[in-house]
């Protein structure tokens, strides 16, 4: 079924690269919102399926190719999840056939426990050299991950459940291209406190410093070219769909299919985050994030939206519920966002991976991929420079 | 196990003085119990987290807030002399074990039991009988509480655990 998906994306993304019956010139696939770019050197497809697992609701995935530092030892990963709420690529050591060089650091070679919300990612930082699309990164600190290598520290599975094997992850690796380049940046530079990278002598694993420029480092802000950002887009999903696909672009405002104009640009604080008005109530945690695969917000106390008791962790009204909020960058820029909210158990049961209105509680408002769906996101990196400003900021 | 022991031993020590006391000696023995756990144990979660301390009086309870070396802030709500519950916001979480002390178990295995079904990558939002814990957030920026419901004193709601 997979590779029969993956035939058909071909197909649609040849047929578009020839102009044919898709609108023209570089742009294609025009739907209700917005217009998706097909084909070029610096777009990679991307689709939204089930994963390697065939379990994920609302992943968006995306093949990487990685190298040997300066040799033609290549691999293409396939089903990587593209995370625009984290930045690094990390990948499965059980997806890779080739071997990475390993960073070392003073004491011992280097490894990393990057937490996320729904738990934790270990292993040992390699070098790759990183290709998507026609985009590449050279010598790129990556995240290989792998329980094997290192032992897991206790101060690591503190934080939540393993992610380290192809089904906790559901997908081959992340491509984390959020706002940041380095994935902690000064902080872990500046303390090893938060237990994020360690040091590993045959002796054992420590907590260490890492330089910004050894940490692990979204590859698009490596890219020799078109390195300021990248757009997200994916088309609208009105009723659950057991596939779609989008683009990511690479590059804000470097090539004639990347421009910023008409979008608003949402500029965000320290933490990378936005506020967004729902209700009367400000939530100044807010950001977009294509690695969460709901609308997280508030919760049932807030909302008077149901939990479910079967899916939990998402919400379960008994009919749809349309609701409105409006984001408010730092800038002062501010945008209404009208999002439905339905049955998730419903949602599931209808044997689709992407979902238009699946939601859930979740700290202030986690804008996943459904906010995605029939929008071109622009995620602008922190310190570079695009038509816009410069990053960090969101566009949309 | 034993440690543990003392903590609450001590949480539920009358005198001040000896509570303190038990509360040492539980730091001497590496135990850093604070969720449910004595308002001393807040100072050995200052010790082991190299924090600044900053103590709020409300009036139903006192807030104690540091302030972590990677930026991120941790605040413990207390009343009676007992933590009744926790919340941090920051770059990175805190060491939960530490922070959630005995609770601790029960909220890793609440985690790991919710990961085995795989629909992707969410919040986490925990309701137990004893122990409600909630974080959401993304690498560079964690937010969270845990509370203990029958430790929350009479009119104080959820949303006060910030």
């Amino acid at each position: 079924m997979k590779s029969t998906q993956r035939i058909s994306l071909v197909l649609l993304l040849a047929i578009c690269g020839l102009g044919a019956a898709c609108g023209g010139g570089s742009s294609a696939k025009s739907n209700s919102s917005n217009t998706i770019t097909a084909g070029g050197q610096n777009v990679a497809a991307v689709s939204v399926n089930g994963g390697p697992n065939n379990d994920y609701a609302n992943g968006v995935f995306v093949s990487v190719t990685v190298c040997v530092p300066s040799t033609s030892t290549c691999q293409t990963v396939p089903d990587v999840l593209v995370d625009t709420g984290s930045s690094g690529l990390r990948i499965l050591s059980s997806a890779l056939t080739i071997s990475l060089p390993q960073q070392q650091g003073a004491s011992g070679p280097v490894a990393e426990c990057l937490p996320f919300v729904s738990g934790f990612t270990w292993g040992p930082v390699q070098t790759a050299d990183v290709s998507l699309a026609g985009e590449k990164a050279s010598g790129v600190p990556v995240q290989v991950i792998d329980t094997s290598t290192f032992p897991v520290p206790s101060q690591c599975s503190a934080f939540g459940s393993s992610m380290n094997t192809l089904s906790a992850l559901g997908s081959n690796g992340l491509l984390g291209v959020g706002l940041a380049a380095a994935d902690c940046g000064t902080t872990c530079a500046q303390t090893s406190s938060p237990d994020l990278y360690w040091q590993c002598p045959s002796s054992g694993c420590q907590p260490a410093l890492e330089a910004v420029a050894q940490q692990v480092t979204n590859p698009v802000a490596m890219f020799s070219n078109d390195n300021n950002g990248v757009i997200l887009e994916l088309p609208s999903v009105s009723s659950p769909e057991p596939s779609v696909s989008g683009s990511l672009v690479f590059g804000i405002g470097t090539q004639s299919n990347n421009a910023l104009s008409a979008q608003t640009v949402y500029t965000v604080d320290q933490f990378g985050n936005f506020t967004t008005a729902y209700k009367g109530q400000s939530y100044n945690g807010s950001f977009l994030d294509s690695g969460s695969n709901g609308y997280f917000f508030l919760d049932q106390a807030t909302t008077g939206i149901q939990d479910c008791t079967i899916a939990t962790g998402f919400y379960c009204p008994s009919t749809t519920q349309n609701l409105t909020a409006t984001n408010q960058g730092t800038n002062g820029s501010s945008g209404t966002v009208n999002f439905s909210v339905a049955n998730a158990e419903t949602l599931f049961n209808s044997n689709n991976f992407a979902f238009g209105d699946l939601g859930g509680p979740g700290q202030d408002f986690d804008w996943g991929l459904p906010f995605f769906y029939g929008r071109n996101v622009y995620v602008a990196i922190e310190g570079k420079s695009n038509p816009g400003g410069t990053g960090p900021f969101w566009a949309y | 196990m034993k440690v543990r022991f003392l903590s609450a031993l001590a949480a539920r020590c009358a005198q001040p003085h000896l509570a303190i006391g038990m509360a040492l000696v539980a730091i001497s023995m590496n135990a850093f119990a604070v969720l449910g756990g004595s308002e001393a144990s807040v100072q050995a979660d200052r010790t082991h987290m190299q924090a600044s301390l900053k103590i709020t009086p409300k009036s139903a309870y006192t807030v104690h807030e540091l302030t972590l070396p990677s930026g991120t802030i941790v605040r413990e709500y207390a009343a009676n002399g007992t933590v009744f519950a926790v919340a941090w916001e920051g770059p990175w979480p805190p060491d939960l074990e530490q922070l959630m002390g005995s609770y601790f178990q029960t909220y890793h295995e609440a985690v790991l039991a919710r990961s085995g079904n795989n629909r992707g990558r969410k919040p986490v939002n925990i309701e137990l009988p004893g122990l409600v814990a909630r974080m959401g957030g993304h690498p560079r920026f964690f937010k969270g509480h845990a509370y203990v419901p029958e430790q929350m004193p009479q009119g104080v709601k959820e949303e006060e655990i910030r």
